[in-house]
């Protein structure tokens, strides 16, 4: 395919003639250059918009620094540590694949930088440096590369990586609590809900003063996110919204207290998942509506799993299994073309 | 106004000329005019080296039903007639007209006597007439309705939605009169009943003019779209002005529309008042290279280089020069091509303007598909003709793409979608083609 497109680019092979002053009387040469070199030709279009792949990931990674900062403010040095050590692996094993495959380089897209950082967020402190590379290697190298690169991946890379983690090291599913706070010895909130209320108050989830992975806990600095992404235009409002949404009203209904459904929803990875994972492109439905089901899937998912699985959590299972339904949502909700007529 | 609006993509706008009056350029040395610069069968001419033509004179007759005659844009002497290569691949007879620097007109020159629908289209078929938004359809097939009373609506398109362009913008400042006068003979001839104005509203000088004139006529009205491209393609403008569809392989006269661009409307008019045919345009001259950005009135035929030169030529070297905006313009080899009749700008861009960006992988961000105004889906299409299922394509409906550019121009990988859709659309003909062929052998 890509020979037949490459027409592009090539300088045409005509005589360079052209000197264009001194040829009409009425008009002064002085100003007019001259021609000495043949012109590029192209099929339209000719301009194009400023946004690259690059500048996507770089505002992703810039939505993701209030997360960051919390989270190294809540859990110290050991986040630093986390944060630093899974972005750069992350950069590096996309970078030493593409070398040993002999593929073309593109670590400059900024793609792996941002898978690196996300399961840093996704990983609770206890993590430790070795840990954070293999989930790094996990990401980018099997669930990415192996697949065909950036845009070719089924699942999110940071997400599957994480789940693997999950299952190979104990430290993962740790509920490892702030080094800031007085709050240290409480019990994980999704861990006691619905059954108990939290010892946090409201507005102490809100800032991220409990239990959990690094990133997740700041609802506050996620929300800082969702807005410069929604202002930059990366992402739109469906996945987010529907996801939280859905969850907050289906757990209403399972417990019927508002309170108890607020701590639901603030707690675990649900906004973490949903502004940040829920939304990657490749792994995600491209139409408005497809975000929808897929965020409604979501939050169906994610609600069972809280309420009757095993597990205290269900953010990063329900994107997962989601995945792996997008193409078949982006089937289903494919437009018909404007004045399209049905063949016999 | 319809409920649901079709997508498009904010495009820079770049209207620098708009505020500049068309000035004449002076008399080219030559002109150039080729016998297809209209969609359809190529004219005859009817010329040979050594006549002498003036202005206004038919020099090629109309090559079949869809076809267009043409006329001389100066007086002077056929120097010779030469095949030269068109952009779009084809090698088209020309006739090099050069000039006697007289501006002499023909006799045949003279106002034109109307008196019923049949003498108006029949006026507009000598008159070398085609659509001047850049399609270059002959008009008077458009205006050619046996059953007027089908007629509903008629729009005439003020969108201008390519970035640069002015041209029509300037026919609605400087030429209202002729738009006043085209709309008299649209009511007479074409017993339109309803007549639409379809303008972006990034043009607020020319939505003025326009509403000056419908406040005095009840059957005018004034549509003001927003400045997203592209407003003007044919049947998004019929969509957003009166809700109809136009379905595949229909014309818009089948939902009841005659749907014509703004100048050559004025043109209409003029011609009929006056009696001189399609000879010149106005022409926007623009982008980064050209030292004095201007609308100029040239003779048709007149080389791209003594354009330029009028406009003082160059201030940096330019490395890609187009007919039309950048959304769908056409890049020229060199500049001795010449101004065609459909051509309403051409543009000189900079070395840095003129390289394209390198495509990077697919992201999957679905702007090509958010962003496409027919809904229509460009992976799609490249995917098929990777894998060479042109019943895919069929399914897919990539005929229906109309090139505007909309996937290529939002694409963040840079990938040359618009350009894939035009091989794949090429590749279903073929294929279509080859079906039927063999339907009919095995009848």
């Amino acid at each position: 395919m890509l020979d037949k497109t490459k027409q592009t680019n090539e300088i045409h092979q005509s005589e360079p003639d052209v000197q264009i002053a001194s040829h009409s009387a009425d008009t002064k040469p002085t100003d007019a250059y001259q021609v000495d070199h043949p012109f590029y030709v192209s099929s339209s279009p000719h301009i194009f918009s400023k946004s690259t792949t690059q500048k996507i990931m770089l505002d992703v990674l810039i939505a993701l620094l209030p997360a960051t900062i919390a989270s190294i403010v809540l859990f110290g040095y050991k986040a630093l540590i986390l944060v630093l050590v899974c972005t750069a692996s992350a950069v590096f094993f996309e970078w030493a694949f593409q070398k040993i495959c002999k593929q073309k380089i593109v670590i400059g897209d900024l793609s792996a930088a941002v898978t690196g950082l996300l399961l840093a967020l996704n990983l609770p402190s206890s993590v430790t440096w070795w840990q954070g590379m293999i989930g790094s290697l996990i990401a980018v190298v099997v669930v990415k590369g192996l697949f065909g690169g950036i845009g070719k991946n089924f699942a999110n890379p940071a997400i599957t990586s994480r789940i693997i983690m999950l299952l190979a090291f104990g430290t993962v599913g740790a509920s490892v609590q702030p080094v800031i706070g007085d709050i240290t010895s409480s019990a994980t909130p999704l861990a006691i809900l619905p059954a108990k209320l939290p010892v946090q108050t409201l507005g102490e989830m809100f800032i991220g003063l409990r239990g959990g992975a690094i990133g997740e806990g700041c609802i506050a600095a996620l929300l800082l996110g969702f807005i410069y992404l929604l202002v930059r235009k990366v992402i739109t409002w469906h996945t987010p919204v529907v996801y939280i949404g859905t969850v907050f009203v289906l757990s209403f209904l399972l417990n019927g207290d508002l309170e108890i459904t607020l701590y639901e929803i603030l707690s675990g990875g649900l906004f973490l998942g949903a502004i940040f994972m829920a939304t990657d492109y490749t792994t995600t439905p491209s139409r408005p509506l497809g975000k929808v089901i897929f965020a409604v899937g979501c939050a169906l998912i994610t609600v069972a799993i809280r309420r009757w699985g095993n597990l205290p959590e269900g953010v990063s299972y329900s994107i997962l299994f989601m995945n792996i339904l997008t193409p078949y949502i982006d089937k289903w909700v494919e437009k018909k073309p404007f004045g399209g007529v049905k063949h016999e | 106004m319809p409920l649901f609006k079709l997508p498009g993509v904010h495009v820079p706008h770049h209207k620098n000329t708009a505020n500049l009056k068309a000035t004449k350029m002076p008399i080219p040395h030559e002109v150039l005019i080729p016998m297809s610069m209209h969609i359809g069968a190529p004219a005859k001419p009817l010329v040979q080296a050594g006549d002498k033509v003036k202005v206004g004179q038919k020099i090629a007759e109309a090559g079949g039903y869809i076809s267009s005659p043409i006329h001389a844009s100066i007086s002077g002497t056929v120097k010779k007639m030469e095949d030269i290569l068109m952009s779009n691949g084809n090698y088209v007879p020309a006739i090099l007209i050069e000039s006697d620097e007289k501006m002499e007109v023909s006799e045949s020159v003279k106002p034109v006597e109307l008196t019923d629908q049949a003498s108006f289209v029949q006026a507009i078929k000598e008159s070398g007439i085609v659509g001047l938004g850049g399609a270059g359809f002959p008009t008077y097939v458009k205006l050619d309705v046996k059953d007027l009373s089908k007629i509903e609506e008629v729009i005439i398109n003020c969108a201008e939605c390519e970035p640069y362009i002015t041209a029509d913008t300037r026919t609605m400042i400087d030429n209202i009169d002729d738009v006043e006068k085209g709309v008299q003979l649209l009511k007479q001839y074409l017993q339109a009943k309803k007549i639409i104005f379809g303008i972006e509203n990034n043009k607020k000088e020319a939505i003025a003019s326009l509403q000056t004139l419908a406040q005095k006529d009840d059957t005018l009205s004034v549509h003001i779209l927003p400045a997203i491209y592209p407003q003007g393609g044919e049947k998004v403008l019929i969509y957003h002005s009166t809700k109809k569809v136009v379905p595949e392989g229909k014309l818009p006269l089948d939902v009841g529309v005659v749907i014509l661009n703004i100048t050559t409307l004025a043109m209409i008019a003029k011609y009929i008042e006056t009696g001189m045919p399609l000879v010149e345009k106005v022409v926007t001259v623009d982008g980064s290279c050209v030292a004095k950005p201007q609308n100029v009135i040239v003779p048709i035929g007149t080389k791209l280089k003594e354009v330029f030169a009028y406009c003082e030529g160059f201030k940096t070297s330019p490395y890609k020069v187009m007919y039309g905006g950048p959304m769908m313009g056409i890049a020229v080899p060199n500049l001795d091509v010449p101004i065609l009749k459909s051509t309403n700008a051409i543009l000189a861009f900079n070395e840095k303007e003129a390289h394209l960006p390198e495509p990077s992988a697919c992201i999957k961000c679905g702007r090509c598909i958010n962003h496409c105004p027919l809904h229509l889906n460009p992976p799609a299409f490249a995917k098929a003709l990777e894998l060479d299922q042109p019943e895919e394509l069929e399914k897919l409906k990539v005929n229906l793409c109309m090139e505007c550019g909309v996937c290529s121009f939002i694409c963040p990988a840079k990938r040359p979608l618009v350009q894939n859709n035009r091989l794949a659309k090429a590749e279903l003909r073929r294929y279509i083609t080859k079906k039927k062929e063999e339907e009919k052998e095995n009848e």
